[in-house]
């Protein structure tokens, strides 16, 4: 087992399309954080920054454009990409300081303001780029990988959209009680029965939307939280920031074909799996210990997908799992009591961020209407285009 | 004068008719085959690294999934804003000798509707785009008829 570093502050700027700068987000959400963590900024050691690839390039050196906005103390700074998965790689490299006595305490942030539409690549002629040639070649979307996921399933274990749609249910009631959800509306499944498909088999209201938002936290060493008075603080036990194994044999974003299996026979797990494993062997526990659970749910379809990756029920049984109310508040094992991201949509590098926000509040009792009664340990999922994996487990 | 045919991609596919096929590399070592093509180094990390040889990928396969794009894609795709979108199939087919899926568009025509997990499909070659100079040519995916 890894040693714990403490979470001892958690903020949030609201989701939504706020036609601001990233740095405002971000900001806003760094000052919530170390509000929350009762510390000024002075007392932070080492800033890092989840990257933007949207922002131009103070995007690229988030940490830093972070640490002007609010203003140059000397702090140590570093900044991450990791596509979907750079909040997690924030977290590891803050935890990663702390643990080495580098750092004792390490402010993480990271927003987006993201575009109307489709997310694009960058411009410009890039035959060598995987994720340019996807669109050049076949216009392949994020949607129609998301599509492409649904649809084998509905073959290979015989859910159907209505099960879908009883994601967006569950989720779209839970983020109606979070007050940084953009959206804040039930939804029926009549209602996404009736949105209009973007890639069959999934409608509009089946995947999430981009949006603005910032989400930051508080990490310290577990020393420093007792001097601080905090002596029972959330805890973070595991960060899962592994790669796949060759040979890769589910297509994953931007690729346009997977590995060969021909002659490396693939390990028995996907990388999805893999990268809950690798979370659950550093903090000691196993799915059957956790109170809720995070997961990115690019959509509804992806979300049932997590629920058997991290081990929470056997292959092919999610939609059993949904049915029963499990996975709802008030179930087994509540997944995504924040409303996930068909509640929010996804501002990419605060998303992972956002998600340990959330197990922070919930593990401290904070979470209000939408608390999972008794929680003392969580994870969080995501996976990052290219092979980023990032899990995180906090525990109280 | 008739426009010149140039593929989307260079390298990646070759010939016409029944003798179109996409091409990957195979290494000589350990005869891991890689699409798109690997020319630089072998990426099976319990191998030391062998030639890389051009190889055609089976022609046939099974629907692993499919998908359709029922917005207009942002570019670098081409799309002629003054028409009607008109929404294309996506399928991801698994070759049994590679043991591999690979993504491609369905011949114009058929629709998710036509489509079905497991069904047998061959490569083909399609057009992608046309301009005033040229005809850019790509690889896509038909249903063969036939019950595997």
């Amino acid at each position: 087992m890894t040693a714990e570093v403490a979470v001892l502050g958690a903020g949030m700027h609201p989701w939504g399309k706020w036609g601001r700068s990233f740095v405002a987000y971000g900001s806003a959400a760094a000052r919530a954080a170390l509000a929350d963590a009762g510390l000024e900024w002075r007392q932070v050691d080492s800033v890092v920054g989840a990257d933007t690839v949207r922002g131009g390039y103070p995007g690229y050196v988030a940490g830093a454009t972070f640490a002007k906005a609010l203003g140059w103390q000397g702090a140590r700074v570093a900044s991450v990409y990791a596509a979907c998965a750079s909040g997690a790689q924030a977290v590891n490299t803050a935890r990663t300081q702390i643990l080495a006595g580098l750092a004792e305490v390490v402010l993480v942030v990271g927003a987006d303001a993201a575009p109307k539409g489709f997310f694009r690549p960058a411009g410009g002629d890039r035959p060598d780029d995987p994720d340019w040639l996807r669109f050049r070649v076949l216009g392949a979307t994020n949607p129609t990988y998301f599509g492409l996921y649904a649809r084998r399933r509905m073959a290979v274990h015989g859910d159907t959209p209505e099960d879908f749609a009883q994601v967006k249910v569950k989720n779209a009631a839970q983020g109606a009680l979070n007050p940084y959800a953009r959206y804040r509306n039930r939804v029926t499944a009549e209602e996404v029965a009736a949105s209009a498909i973007v890639a069959d088999p999934l409608r509009l209201l089946d995947i999430c939307a981009t949006s603005d938002g910032g989400a930051a936290l508080v990490l310290c060493s577990m020393e420093f939280a007792r001097r601080h008075g905090v002596g029972d603080p959330v805890r973070i036990r595991a960060v899962s920031t592994v790669t796949p194994r060759y040979p890769n044999t589910v297509l994953d974003l931007p690729d346009i074909a997977t590995d060969s299996a021909a002659t490396v026979e693939p390990a028995g797990e996907t990388f999805r799996a893999s990268i809950a494993r690798a979370a659950y062997e550093e903090a000691a526990i196993g799915p059957e210990d956790l109170s809720l659970a995070e997961v990115y749910d690019l959509s509804t379809a992806l979300e049932l997908q997590w629920y058997e990756d991290l081990g929470l029920c056997g292959e092919g049984e999610a939609v059993k799992l949904l049915r029963e109310g499990a996975t709802a508040l008030g179930g087994r094992i509540p997944v995504n009591a924040s409303g996930g991201l068909a509640s929010f949509g996804e501002a990419v590098p605060a998303q992972a961020i956002a998600q340990v926000c959330e197990l922070t509040w919930q593990l401290r009792g904070d979470a209000g209407a939408r608390q999972v009664a008794g929680a003392q340990v969580g994870i969080t999922a995501n996976q990052g285009l290219f092979g980023h994996g990032s899990a995180v487990i906090a525990a109280r | 004068m008739s426009r010149t045919h140039t593929p989307v991609v260079e390298q990646w596919f070759t010939g016409d008719g029944d003798g179109f096929t996409l091409l990957g590399t195979r290494c000589a070592a350990c005869a891991s085959v890689f699409f798109p093509r690997e020319d630089s180094h072998c990426r099976n990390p319990g191998c030391p690294g062998g030639d890389l040889e051009e190889v055609p990928l089976s022609r046939r396969g099974r629907v692993w999934s499919y998908t359709d794009s029922r917005y207009r894609p942002p570019s670098p795709y081409v799309t002629d804003p003054e028409l009607p979108w008109q929404p294309y199939a996506l399928i991801a087919v698994e070759l049994l000798n590679e043991r591999m899926v690979v993504l491609g568009q369905a011949v114009p025509g058929v629709t998710v509707a036509d489509l079905a997990v497991g069904m047998e499909v061959e490569v083909v070659r399609g057009v992608l785009h046309e301009d005033a100079e040229r005809v850019w040519t790509t690889w896509q995916w038909r249903p063969t008829g036939e019950t595997v």
